[in-house]
C-alpha cells in the first residue's frame, strides 16, 4: 500500500485516513491518473467547490432528479445528495470487479434454473432443502417454466465494499428489481457540467450505453417469431419513489413507460391500450415486485399488475425481466452459500469473496458466533431493511445477552459477519473535505451474455463514522470513474 | 425500433393514457394563463375606479360562486386574488392548476422534452412558493405578468421541442379547446355585466371597460387596427368570437382543434375521432352562418351556453374515442396518506355545470409497492 501526502490544499482538513482510502491508497504502484486527479483536486479552492456543489444541487431539483414524498396535503421532492469528489477505480481494479460480477450473475442464473427445474444442487446436498424450498421468496409457480435464454436475472446489482486492505468483498446481491442505475448516469452528466476542469483530458469509461444494452437484452428474449418486438417498461406509476428512474430508463431505452392499467391480456397475449386500439407487447422490463405482478397468481388485491400476465409469459407469448422468483437467490441465507454455489455450477473459485459469513444453522458457525458476539454483526436471514439485526460492538451487555438466547432458540434464522472497516473516500462535508465510508453497486445486464456497466453507483455515508449509506439516513452518492487502461 | 426513414404514421401508437394527460396538461396551462389575464385586467379595471361588481364577475366567469361565497362574504381584490392564486383548496386556483399540470407532466415525462419538464418543474416550485405578500395590490399586476410569461415560455419550449407526432396533436386539441372555452366565458360575463343600459350607451366608462376586455385577451391593438372607428360592445364581442385571424377568437381556436383532429385522421388513420369531427363541423357551421348582430338578437348568452356545451361534448367524444376504458371498480387504497393526496388532485367532475371548468378525473392507481424504492433500504454494513 502506498501512501501520498494528503494534508494540503483542498485536503487540508483530511488528515491521514484511518481506513483504506479510495483516492490516497493504492494496492501496488499508484495509477498516474489518480495522482493527477488528486493534484487537481488539491488545487481547488474549497469555497469554489462549494459553489459548484450548490449549483449541482439546484440543478438536480430543477431537472426533477428527485423522489417525491407525498404527505396528506402536499408533496415534497427530495434529492439523493451528490458529492462532487469522484470515486475512482483503476482499470486493474475494475477488471477484478467486472469479472467477479459476471461470474456471480452467471452462477445465480444457473442456480435459479436448477432450483426451478431438477434441483440437483439440493439432491447433491450442497444446500439445505428447506433453505430454498421453505424460503418465502421461492415461487413454486415457477417450477418447470423455461425462461428464454435461461436467464432469470437480466438486471442485477451487486453491493460491494472494500476492507482495510482494499480487497473487494460482496456484501449483497440484488437480483429482483435493483435500482440506482439512473443516478450513475445522471451523476456523470452532472460531473461533466459542473466540474469540466477536473475531468478535462482524462480517459474515463463512458456510461451512456446502458439504455441501448438494456433494450438489446430485452429484445433478445422476446418471442422468437417477432421481428420487431415491442418492449415496454412496467412501472407502479408516478407515486412510486423510484418513478424518476423508471422514466429515465424508459427514455434511455426509447420504449413506452406503462402502468398495469395500460396493459391487458387477451387470449394469453399482452396488449397495451393506445389511441389506435390494442397493440401487442412482447417484452416487459418490470419495476414491480412479484407480489403485485398478476392478481390471478399473486396478491389478488393488486391494482398495479396485469391479470393473466403470468399465463401469457408461461405460454411464451411475452418475456418478463427480471423473472419471477429471483428473490430466492439474493436472500441473505442463500448469500452465505454463494461461494459454494459458484463452485458447484462453474467449478471456479469466487473472484469476489463474500464478507466472511458464519452460518448459524451449522454447528461451527453457531458456536463461533456465540463466542464472538460482541465483535460481530448478526442478521436474521428472512428480513430485509436491517430489521432484527444486532451490531455487536454497538450493543450493550444486556442486549447481547438477550440476543444470545434468541440466537440459540432459532439458529437457522441467523448469519453473522465481522464488522468490516469499510474503505473511505474524500467527501465535501461541513467542516471541509473529510473521509467518509463508501460502497459500490455495479449493474450487470444479461441477455445473450452478461455486460457490466463500467463503474456503478457509489453511495457514501455523509455522517461522520456512519456505515449507513441510504439517503433517508444521510447517504449520498458519487460519480464513479473507471479509468481506461 | 423503427428505422428513422419510416414515415411518422408508422411509428409507435400513442398510449391512451399519454393522450389524455397531454390534453389536460395543455388545458391547465392555458387555464392558468387565462386566469392571470382576467385577474390582471380586473385589477386595472377597478383601479380606473368603476364598477364594484368587477371582482365578483371573475368569480362568475369561473362559475365558482358557491365555493367562493361559502367561506367569504365579499368579492374584492384581496379575497379574489387569494382564491384564484394561492388557495390550494380551490381546484381552480393557479396553485392547484400548476400542481395538476405538473402531475400530468410527470405522467408524460417519458414523452415530453427535458426542457419542457424542467421549466414546468421550476414554474411549479415558484408558484407553490407564492405568499400573501406576492398578491398585495401593488404586486398583483407584476405577478400576473410573470404568470403569463411563464405560460408563454411553456408554449415556446413546447413549440420548439415537442416531437411532432400524435402527442403534439393532442396538445393542440387541449390547448385550443380550453382557449375557446375561456374566450366564450369572457365574452358571456363581460357582455352582460357591461351591457349598456339606456343612459350609458357610448359613454366613456363603457368604452374604457370594453377596451379593458380586449386588452385582457391581448386583442386591443388587433381590434383597433381592424375596426379603427368603433368600440361598440357588439363589435367587440364579434371580434372575440368570430374574427378568423385573432389567435384567441373562438372561430380560430375551433379551426385549430379541427385541424389537429383531421391530422390524426389523415396522417395516422385514426378514424375514431369521427364523432368529434362531426360535432366540430356542426359548431363551426353555425358560427359561419351568423353575424354577431344575429347572434345577439337571438340571445348571446343562450348561444354561448350552447357553444360551451358543444365544446364539452367534443372533449367527451375525443375522450370516448381515444382513451375511454371501462374503469375497474375502485378499491380502497392501501396507503392512506397517498389516497388523501390523490383525492386532492382528482377534484370534482365539473361536467354538469355549463360554465364550470372541466376537471380531469384521474384514475390514478396509488397502491404502493413497498419494496421498490429509489434505493435499497440497506445500510452498508447490515
Amino acid at each position: 500500500m502506498s501512501g501520498a501526502a494528503s494534508g494540503s490544499g483542498l485536503f487540508q482538513s483530511y488528515g491521514n485516513p484511518r481506513f483504506f482510502c479510495e483516492i490516497m491508497n493504492a494496492i501496488g504502484p499508484e495509477d498516474p491518473t489518480v495522482a493527477l486527479v488528486r493534484d487537481r483536486l488539491r488545487a481547488f479552492d474549497e469555497d469554489e467547490l462549494r459553489r459548484r456543489a450548490s449549483a449541482a444541487e439546484a440543478e438536480l431539483y430543477n431537472l426533477g432528479i428527485t423522489f417525491t414524498v407525498y404527505s396528506e396535503r402536499d408533496s415534497i421532492d427530495r434529492i439523493l445528495p451528490f458529492d462532487l469528489i469522484p470515486r475512482i477505480l483503476t482499470a486493474a481494479e475494475w477488471d477484478v470487479v467486472e469479472r467477479g460480477v459476471v461470474q456471480r450473475v452467471t452462477a445465480i442464473n444457473q442456480f435459479l434454473w436448477d432450483i426451478y427445474h431438477d434441483q440437483k444442487i439440493l439432491k447433491d446436498g450442497v444446500l439445505p432443502r428447506d433453505l430454498v424450498l421453505g424460503n418465502s421468496n421461492f415461487r413454486p409457480e415457477m417450477m418447470g417454466l423455461d425462461v428464454p435464454l435461461g436467464v432469470y436475472v437480466h438486471v442485477n446489482g451487486t453491493d460491494i465494499v472494500r476492507d482495510d486492505q482494499g480487497r473487494f468483498l460482496v456484501l449483497e446481491d440484488n437480483a429482483r428489481t435493483p435500482s440506482g442505475v439512473s443516478y450513475v448516469i445522471e451523476n456523470r452528466h452532472m460531473m461533466l457540467r459542473v466540474l469540466p476542469d477536473l475531468v478535462a483530458g482524462l480517459r474515463i469509461r463512458g456510461v451512456d450505453e446502458y439504455g441501448v444494452r438494456l433494450q438489446q437484452a430485452m429484445a433478445a428474449m422476446a418471442p422468437e417469431h417477432v421481428p420487431d418486438p415491442q418492449v415496454v417498461l412496467l412501472s407502479p406509476g408516478i407515486y412510486n419513489a423510484a418513478y424518476f428512474e423508471h422514466v429515465f430508463l424508459a427514455r434511455e431505452m426509447g420504449v413506452p413507460l406503462v402502468e398495469g392499467r395500460d396493459l391487458v391480456v387477451e387470449d394469453a397475449r399482452v396488449y397495451m391500450r393506445t389511441i389506435a386500439g390494442l397493440r401487442p407487447v412482447h417484452a416487459i422490463y418490470r419495476r414491480l415486485n412479484d407480489d403485485f405482478l398478476d392478481p390471478d397468481v399473486f396478491r389478488p388485491d393488486s391494482q398495479l399488475g396485469v391479470r393473466g400476465l403470468v399465463d401469457a409469459w408461461r405460454r411464451g407469448n411475452v418475456a418478463i425481466a427480471n423473472a419471477v422468483g429471483t428473490g430466492v437467490a439474493d436472500d441473505k441465507a442463500i448469500y452465505a452459500y454463494m461461494p459454494r454455489i459458484i463452485k458447484y455450477y462453474l467449478d471456479q473459485d469466487p473472484i469476489l469473496d463474500n464478507v466472511q459469513t458464519n452460518i448459524c444453522r451449522e454447528a461451527d458457525g453457531l458456536q463461533y458466533t456465540l463466542d464472538n458476539l460482541e465483535t460481530l454483526v448478526v442478521k436474521p436471514v428472512g428480513e430485509s431493511g436491517g430489521y432484527g439485526l444486532i451490531i455487536g460492538p454497538h450493543a450493550s451487555k444486556t442486549e447481547l445477552d438477550a440476543f444470545r438466547s434468541k440466537l440459540k432458540a432459532d439458529p437457522a434464522n441467523y448469519i453473522s459477519q465481522p464488522v468490516i472497516n469499510l474503505s473511505t473516500a474524500p467527501t465535501l462535508c461541513e467542516d471541509g473535505v473529510q473521509a467518509r465510508h463508501v460502497d459500490l453497486r455495479p449493474f450487470a445486464i444479461t441477455g445473450q451474455s452478461t455486460w457490466v456497466l463500467p463503474g456503478g453507483l457509489s453511495r457514501v455515508a455523509l455522517k461522520k463514522g456512519s456505515l449507513v449509506v441510504n439517503s433517508s439516513q444521510g447517504g449520498g452518492s458519487k460519480d464513479t470513474w473507471v479509468l481506461q487502461s | 425500433m423503427h428505422p428513422v426513414h419510416e414515415p411518422l404514421r408508422r411509428g409507435q401508437a400513442l398510449l391512451s393514457r399519454y393522450a389524455e394527460s397531454t390534453v389536460w396538461l395543455a388545458r391547465y396551462m392555458e387555464r392558468i394563463e387565462n386566469l392571470a389575464r382576467i385577474i390582471d385586467v380586473t385589477d386595472t379595471f377597478t383601479r380606473t375606479g368603476t364598477g364594484e361588481n368587477d371582482w365578483r364577475s371573475v368569480v362568475q366567469i369561473n362559475a365558482d360562486e358557491e365555493r367562493f361565497f361559502a367561506g367569504r362574504s365579499e368579492a374584492d381584490v384581496a379575497s379574489v386574488a387569494e382564491f384564484y392564486i394561492l388557495d390550494r383548496e380551490n381546484p381552480n386556483s393557479i396553485a392547484s392548476l400548476i400542481q395538476v399540470a405538473r402531475e400530468n407532466a410527470r405522467t408524460l415525462r417519458p414523452l415530453i422534452s427535458t426542457e419542457m419538464w424542467t421549466h414546468l418543474n421550476m414554474m411549479h416550485k415558484w408558484v407553490r412558493g407564492l405568499t400573501r405578500s406576492d398578491i398585495r395590490p401593488s404586486q398583483l399586476s407584476t405577478l400576473c405578468t410573470r404568470l403569463k410569461q411563464e405560460c408563454q415560455t411553456h408554449y415556446g419550449i413546447t413549440e420548439g421541442t415537442f416531437y411532432r407526432d400524435q402527442g403534439w396533436y393532442f396538445y393542440v386539441i387541449g390547448k385550443y379547446l380550453e382557449r375557446g372555452n375561456q374566450t366564450t366565458r369572457l365574452v358571456d360575463i363581460k357582455y352582460h355585466t357591461l351591457l349598456p343600459r339606456d343612459a350609458e350607451v357610448g359613454s366613456q366608462v363603457d368604452m374604457s371597460q370594453w377596451s379593458a376586455v380586449l386588452r385582457s385577451a391581448a386583442a386591443y391593438h388587433a381590434y383597433r387596427r381592424m375596426m379603427p372607428r368603433s368600440l361598440a360592445p357588439a363589435a367587440v364581442a364579434g371580434f372575440l368570437l368570430l374574427n378568423n385571424a385573432f389567435p384567441r377568437s373562438l372561430v380560430l381556436t375551433l379551426r385549430q382543434v379541427n385541424w389537429a383532429l383531421s391530422q390524426l385522421r389523415t396522417d395516422y388513420g385514426l378514424r375514431r375521432g369521427g364523432n368529434a369531427l362531426e360535432r366540430m363541423d356542426e359548431l363551426r357551421a353555425s358560427l359561419a352562418d351568423q353575424t354577431i348582430e344575429e347572434i345577439i338578437l337571438r340571445g348571446l348568452h343562450e348561444f354561448l351556453d350552447w357553444v360551451q356545451m358543444q365544446l364539452h361534448h367534443i372533449h367527451d367524444e375525443i375522450a370516448e374515442a381515444f382513451w375511454a376504458v371501462i374503469p375497474a371498480p375502485a378499491e380502497p387504497a392501501s396507503g392512506t396518506a397517498i389516497a388523501a393526496s390523490a383525492s386532492q388532485i382528482i377534484g370534482g367532475g365539473g361536467m354538469s355545470q355549463t360554465l364550470g371548468g372541466m376537471t380531469q378525473v384521474i384514475g390514478v392507481t396509488n397502491q404502493i409497492d413497498p419494496n421498490d424504492s429509489t434505493e435499497p433500504p440497506e445500510p452498508i454494513q447490515t
